[in-house]
This record gives C-alpha cells, structure tokens and sequence, in this order.
C-alpha cells in the first residue's frame, strides 16, 4: 500500500468572475495512489498556505459522491476518467505514473467562475424554484398507503431522482445544456401520481426558466449521460419535450 | 440557574395536544409582520424554512453551501422510522417511544421522545405527498425493513439513499417558497455571530462566502439547524464543511451546550490509509446482516493474507462474546470491540496503527450465491472497491469505527427553545431526543419531526406570546448591539488575516483531532481527559498564533472559513473533554473505562448521573459551569441493556 506516482497537474488558477485566468503547473514527486483526487489537492494547498500563497478554491463537502458539490474537468472530462464517479470518489491510482493532468472548472456561460475551480450554479436552484416540486402545504396530507404505486412506476422515479445536481451534464455538453438536470426532475415528479396535477405547467416552467437562465437547447449529442456520475439517462429528456409540447399546445388550444 | 424543560404534566399521550391547544396563535394577517431566520438547510432547516413560509412568516433562511440541497443529511443511507405499523408486526407509537428512550440509554426526556414517536407518522404522509419515490413492494405499498437490530420493520428507506431523497423533498418544499418570494434564501452565507437584545434572539451576522462582505439580519426569532459537530475529531463521516459554529457562537452568548461528551461511533467505515486522508466513509451498517466480522488469534498472523489464516486461528469476537445477538450487537459495542481487538496488537489496518478489522462475505456467498449478495449490497461493494482497490467478493473487507454523530447539542426545551428566549435550535444540533446514544433511522425522523411538526408551532406561540414586546422594541441593523456583533466577528477574521503564520488550518485540526480521537474517542478514562483538558488549550494558542491564512476577506476565501470553524473547534472539543470528565459514568456512546460491569458492558450510574448536562460559558479562559436538569422516567423502567 501507500505506493506513490509522479505527476505534473495543470490547474486553473482564475482570482475572481471577472479575472482572466490561465494553467498553474504543479511537479509532484510522490503521490500516494489512495489519495482522492481532492486529497491531492488539498496536499498542494497545505504547501501553497505554508509559503503565503494563495490555495486553489475548489468546492467540495460530503467526499462520499452524493452531495453533488465537487466537479472539475479533469482531462477533458468531467469528474476525470472513471465513469460513474463523482470527483470525490477518483481515486490517484487511476492515473499513470508519470501522466499530465490538465485541471479546468465547469465551464458555461450560466455557470460563472467564482474562483478557480469553483462555479456558480445557482441557475439550477432557479430551474427547481420555477416548478420541480409538487405544490403541498405541510399539514395532513392523508395516509401515505392511500395511493398504491407501482414498484416499476416508483423505481423509474427514485432512478431519475438520484440526480446530485452537480453539473457535470452541463459541462459535458457542447451547447452547455442543462436538459439532462431539468428532465430528471421532470421525471422524478412527473411519473408518480402525487406529480400529475402540475406535469405540464412544471414542464413548461422548468424549461423556460433553464432558457433564460443562460443554458443552451439540447441537440441530442448525449455527451451528458456519459459525463453523468450517477447514471442519469437520456431518455428523460425525450419525457420532458413531450411534456413540455404538450404544455405549450394546450396553453394555445385553451 | 434552573432548568425547566417546560413540557406539558399529565398523560404522556395527549400531553402534546394538550400543549398545542395551551398555544396562543398567530392571527394570519400578522403573520408577515414577523420574520424568522434558519441558518442551516438540512432536513430540520429546510422543512422549518419551508413550513414557517408556508404559514405566512417572512423566512430568511442560510447555508453555507452552494446550493441549500447539499446539506449533510443527503448523506444519510439507511432510512427513516415511523411507528407506522404498516406490516402488523406489533410497532405502535409506543413502542418506537420505548426504544428510543432505552436505546438512547436513559438519558433522555420522555416527553420529547414520545412526541418523536407520535409525529413520525406525519413525516412519511408528508414525504409520500412531496413526491418522495420511497420503496415499494409489488403491491404498491410502502416497503419497510428492520434496521438497526430493531425486532420490528418500521424503517421506510429509498435505496441506500433515504436521506438524499428526503432532503430533495424539504429543499423543493423550500424551493417552491423561494419561488413565491416568502422565503429570501442565502447561499454560501455563514452565520457569524448571534445578534442579542434586551436578552432575545434578534438576528445574525453572516458573511458572503463568495464577496466576503459581513452582513447583519435582524429577525423576531432565529432557528438554528446547523447540524452536529462531529468534526472536531477532524477525521469523521461527517461533510468537510460540516461545523459547530453556529452553535458555538450561540452559547458564548450564553445558550447553554448540553451533553457534549455524548458521540455515536460508527462501526462499519473504511479504515484510515494514510496521513492525507481528509475523511471516512461509512459503509451502511446493514452489511452486518451478511457479515462476519473477525480478526486473527494470534497478533503474529496480521500481517499475512486473509485466505492465508485458516479458521481455526480466526477469532469472530462478537459471534464469540454475545452469541445470542452475534454480529448484529448495537453500534456502540461492535464499535469499541474493535477497538479493543485492535489495542491487543490483532488489528489488521495499514501500518503503523493497523486499525481495522475483517467484515468477511464468504460464509454469505457460499451460502446465498455471489447473487444474492450483489442484489443486497453490489452499490455498497462497489463503493468499497472503487476507495480501497480490493474486491470484496474475493477477500474481507476492511472495517473500523469513525466518529458519526454527535447527541449531544445546544439544549432546547420541550419547545426546541434554548434558554434564550426567541433562539430555537433543531435537528442534530439540539440535544435533545437521542439521549446518549442514536438508533439508527432515528435522525431523519428527528430532523423532519423537528422542522415540520414541532417548531412552526412552537415559534408561533413565541411570537403571539413576545410580539407586543418585539414589536416595541424594533432592532435596526445599526442597533448597537447588532454593531457590537459585527464588530466581534470582523476583529476575529481580521486576527486571522493578520497573523503571521506558519501552517494552514487543517494542519492544527488534524492534531486536534487526534487528541480527541485518542482521549475523548471510544473509550475515556480520567487520566486521559485530564491530558485532553491540558493539551487542547496548547493547542488552542498554538494554532491562534501560527495559524496562517492568505488572501484576503473581501473574497471567496476557503481558508479563512476554515480557520474560523477550527477556532472553534478547538474550543468545543475542550468542553466535549469537561463533559466527558464530570459524567463519571458509562452511558451509550459515552464509554468510561473505569465504569464497566465485570463483563465490560457499560455500567451507568442512575442514581447521580440520570440527568442532562447543560454548560454554560464563562468567558475565555474561565472554566464554564456545569447545570443540570434531572431526568424523570415515568414511563420507561431504567434497565440495564444487555445483548449476551
């Protein structure tokens, strides 16, 4: 155990929204293979902190895959090289002793760069606000036995909503889409019985508020469900436009 | 200064009724006249938030993360409990009350812990009506599993990941309130300090994570739902971001901080590997089912292969001490024998410290098919393979216990208030229905219980009852009391921007955390928590005066966030040491080592110990003082817990 590899990291290194920004390059004589890729990171900052510098902003929180808060591109891909891993759970022996590593930040217009590696991505907080919930008030809604649902129907949503809301689809995408995100709410909620009143107006909503708030249309590249760590699947996407034209042909027709 | 818990007398069943009736209410039109503010959003924060805007309350409502949907209790694995008694198997309101109140080791209050019971049904009504995709049976009903080594399945769970689903059902709750402009939502926002006037609760100061400008929000009534502080060990299952400062803040301005010695260690995560670790992974405690957790006889066979010790040099030390429960021992024992086996040299982790032992699938397999197991725990797997590099298909896994959760917290009343009136304090971060010890399941359902059903209620009654007050007395932001706040908080991170320096703050955290870990861990004894009472406050100055931090504070800065929640820390883990020092007993996840029955059980002390320890502070550098409040058990027989 703890063998280590050698490695040269280029990271981007941007102060502020508004700065330019350009590739730092770390030599790294001895990583150890168990390190997280965040652990080697948080390595380079200890030694950047000891010398005055500044370290390299990254977000991060849970380290175990299911927050959603960490994200980076790291050779090209977003979370790195191993598929269905957040970039928490990456894992050093995964790269080759020796190997260059290029380190960038999600990338997107409705993504803007705080510092460094860490995005803003309060537009996917817009996306929910404007109708990923089911309008209920806390209160007595009735026995949660009342509505039996089918354990395909139920298993269908619980697999859309394992979405960690991390952005990686967003930053796989070359139009920078954020359809993957949007239709895995859709689907989460627009499966169950408790979703069907609002399908369409949340449909319509949630779309519409995605548009204005900067991310691009979906032509079908399907780069998002590679990039995705938990999975997410395609085929929602086609759920949501069918909702969403039914949205749009009944609000013209009423 | 005296403790009252302030719940209702008479029968237990109706005594949350009755205290619901006994409330005066807020008329609806003057319910935005008020504002509330909830720094944290996790299930308890997000589900108060929600609700109080619901009602009509102006909500301010904090997270430091970037999205209020990434709180730690998405993390959360196994499930939720309800005394639903949706399969007939004899649960009933009473029971979970019942349990909780023994597997909390007595040291609990009954009042609150039967409420918990009782709201639990709400929660899943509730959760189901948000579009919560729980798991079904083919029927179409709700699916339940035991957990935990509870003898009835009232666990209801989504995958391995219950919590993550019931978060995203309180945060598109809260989202939704956002949207309609009733709650004014802060992401990346840290709260400060604590703003007091006229001795209430009147705000907060935060800071922007992301333009470091200090902000000051008054309120009529501030929620504190900020989570637990079991970063203090540095090394915990806990978020990164996870911290105790909110709270801390609040009790030196003089909220009381109850039980803090009182930490659940989890026994099933993965083992440290090396000095740069920055954090443990659970591994859900079900694995224990199918398990078998074992180490070698003899200390010479640890550094051999698994496969290459036959079983007659294995020793599956729970099987072989408590043969009626096996495996399956509550968290508290299966955590501190390994502990033991590891000390006795028979660890089998990475060297040095070695600190692991075997959780062995093969007997599973051989007897259930590779298949079986992939269907029951291939995420888990999985996840094990993918952080270690080892199969556990093909050889043990490795396991040892981490700093979970913590019971201990801020002490809240029946109302959830801290003895500051108009401060409220849910979730983990009160103390106030685990007792010492946590069963499992029982956080979501405490947050929720919390958030949802208790405090809208609750904080209603306060407005109605100190509204003619708080409305006589408006707080300005430039209220000099809100000044004196700002100014605190600013002098404190300026300090820090000031120093010198040598090392960043995680280099001090991680030897705090490894004096916690070694005096105040799985076992304590006096000598060692004296060392811990001697060496934190070393510590402590240490890192005050070398501590450094680059950059500025009119910019996203992670290291001075950091810094600012170590300071803390470095206070708290001292009082977690006083505590566990005064409370010369053994009880749930406190272990004292000189109270152990002959058979190395814990050994409480009812007669001088059946009460919550309620600290308050000093001033700096004064020892703080130790209150009580007795417990009362008029319902639950105190018994000694046994699993032989």
């Amino acid at each position: 155990m703890s063998q280590t590899i050698k490695l040269t990291l280029n990271i981007w290194r941007q102060a502020g929204p508004n700065a330019s920004g350009q590739f730092q390059k770390f030599h790294r004589d001895a990583v150890s293979k168990d390190a997280s890729f965040l652990e080697a990171l948080d390595e380079i900052n200890e030694e950047l902190i000891q010398k005055g510098e500044e370290p390299i902003a990254f977000d991060h929180d849970c380290r175990e895959g299911i927050c959603g808060m960490c994200g980076m591109v790291i050779n090209g891909m977003p979370h790195g090289p191993r598929t269905l891993t957040t970039t928490c759970q990456l894992h050093m022996r995964e790269f080759k002793d020796g190997a260059e590593v290029w380190v960038e930040p999600w990338r997107a217009t409705a993504f803007p760069v705080i510092k460094d590696l860490a995005v803003d991505r309060s537009a996917f907080d817009q996306i929910i606000q404007a109708g990923g919930y089911i309008s209920i008030n806390t209160g007595s809604p009735g026995d949660a036995n009342e509505i039996p649902i089918p354990k395909a129907v139920a298993d269908l949503s619980m697999d859309a909503a394992t979405c960690i809301g991390c952005g990686a689809c967003v930053a796989a995408c070359p139009n920078a889409s954020a359809m993957l995100f949007t239709s895995a709410k859709a689907t989460h909620l627009g499966v169950l019985p408790q979703g069907q009143a609002e399908r369409l107006s949340r449909a319509r909503a949630m779309v519409e508020t995605m548009e204005t708030a900067g991310f691009g249309g979906c032509t079908n590249h399907g780069e998002c469900e590679a990039a995705c760590p938990k999975g997410i699947s395609v085929d929602y996407i086609a759920r949501l436009n069918r909702d969403y034209l039914k949205a749009v042909v009944v609000s013209q027709t009423t | 200064m005296e403790l009252h818990s302030n719940a209702p007398t008479g029968p237990i069943e109706t005594a949350w009724d009755r205290h619901r009736f006994e409330m005066k209410l807020v008329n609806p039109a003057n319910k935005r006249k008020f504002t509330v503010i909830v720094v944290g959003t996790g299930l308890a924060g997000a589900s108060a938030a929600a609700t109080m805007g619901e009602l009509g309350y102006n909500v301010k409502a904090f997270c430091f993360q970037d999205s209020a949907r990434r709180a730690h209790s998405i993390a959360a694995q196994g499930g939720i409990n309800a005394a639903k008694n949706y399969q007939g198997d004899g649960d009933s309101i009473y029971r979970l009350f019942y349990d909780t109140v023994k597997g909390g080791d007595f040291r609990s209050r009954e009042r609150n812990v039967y409420r918990l019971a009782q709201v639990s049904v709400s929660i899943i009504d509730q959760a189901v009506a948000q579009g919560v995709p729980f798991a079904r049976e083919y029927g179409g009903l709700l699916a339940n599993r035991s957990f935990g080594g509870a003898q009835v399945s009232r666990t209801f769970y989504a995958r391995g990941q219950t919590g993550q689903q019931l978060l995203l059902g309180a945060y598109q709750a809260l989202a939704r309130q956002v949207g309609l402009g009733q709650v004014e939502l802060h992401e990346r926002t840290e709260m400060l300090e604590l703003i007091l006037v006229d001795g209430r609760a009147r705000g907060v100061i935060t800071r922007n994570l992301k333009t470091g400008q200090i902000d000051t929000h008054t309120a009529d009534a501030v929620v504190l739902a900020t989570g637990g502080y079991g970063n203090v060990y540095f090394l915990s299952t806990n978020a990164k971001g996870s911290n105790g400062s909110a709270a801390w803040r609040a009790h030196r301005k003089g909220a009381l901080f109850a039980n803090p010695c009182y930490t659940q260690i989890h026994p099933t995560c993965l083992p440290v590997h090396g000095e740069g670790q920055s954090k443990l992974t659970l591994m859900s405690e079900s694995l224990r089912n199918d398990g078998r957790v074992w180490v070698p006889k003899n200390a010479a066979d640890v550094t051999k292969r698994p496969q290459d010790i036959p079983e007659a040099d294995r020793d599956y030390y729970l099987e072989r001490k408590y043969p009626a429960f096996g495996n399956l021992v509550p968290r508290d024992i299966a955590a501190r024998n390994a502990k033991d086996v590891c000390d006795e040299g028979r660890g089998v982790g990475y060297p040095p410290e070695r600190e692991a032992v075997y959780l062995d699938f093969a007997d599973a397999i051989n007897r259930l098919g590779q298949h079986t197991i992939e269907e029951r725990y291939g995420n888990l797997f999985e996840m094990y393979e993918r952080i270690t590099d080892e199969d556990p298909y093909k050889t043990p896994m490795k396991i040892y216990p981490a700093v979970h959760y913590t019971m201990g917290g801020l002490w809240v009343d029946y109302n959830l208030q801290s003895n500051i009136p108009g401060l409220f304090v849910a979730g983990e971060a009160n103390f106030s229905d685990h007792g010492a010890n946590r069963l499992g399941a029982s956080a979501l359902m405490q947050g929720l219980a919390d958030g949802y059903f208790v405090l809208p209620y609750t904080i209603g009654n306060y407005l109605a009852r100190a509204g003619r007050d708080l409305a006589k007395t408006p707080v300005a932001e430039d209220h000099a009391d809100a000044r004196s706040a700002k100014a605190e908080a600013e002098g404190r991170l300026k300090a820090f921007l000031d120093n010198p320096g040598s090392h960043g703050p995680d280099h001090f955290h991680r030897r705090l955390g490894k004096l916690m870990w070694e005096y105040v861990g799985m076992a304590r004894d006096k000598a060692g928590l004296q060392k811990a009472i001697e060496e934190i406050p070393k510590l402590r100055e240490e890192f005050h005066a070398k501590v450094r931090v680059p950059g500025s504070g009119a910019s996203f800065n992670q290291t001075l966030e950091k810094a600012n929640r170590v300071a803390d820390f470095m206070e708290l883990g001292e009082l977690m040491a006083r505590d566990a020092l005064a409370r010369e007993e053994s009880a749930g996840g406190h272990f004292r080592v000189e109270y152990q029955t002959e058979e190395g059980e814990a050994r409480r002390n009812d007669d001088d110990f059946a009460h919550v320890a309620a600290w308050e502070w000093t001033g700096k550098g004064n020892t703080p003082t130790r209150h009580v409040e007795d417990l009362d058990f008029e319902y639950v027989k105190l018994s000694q817990r046994s699993y032989k």
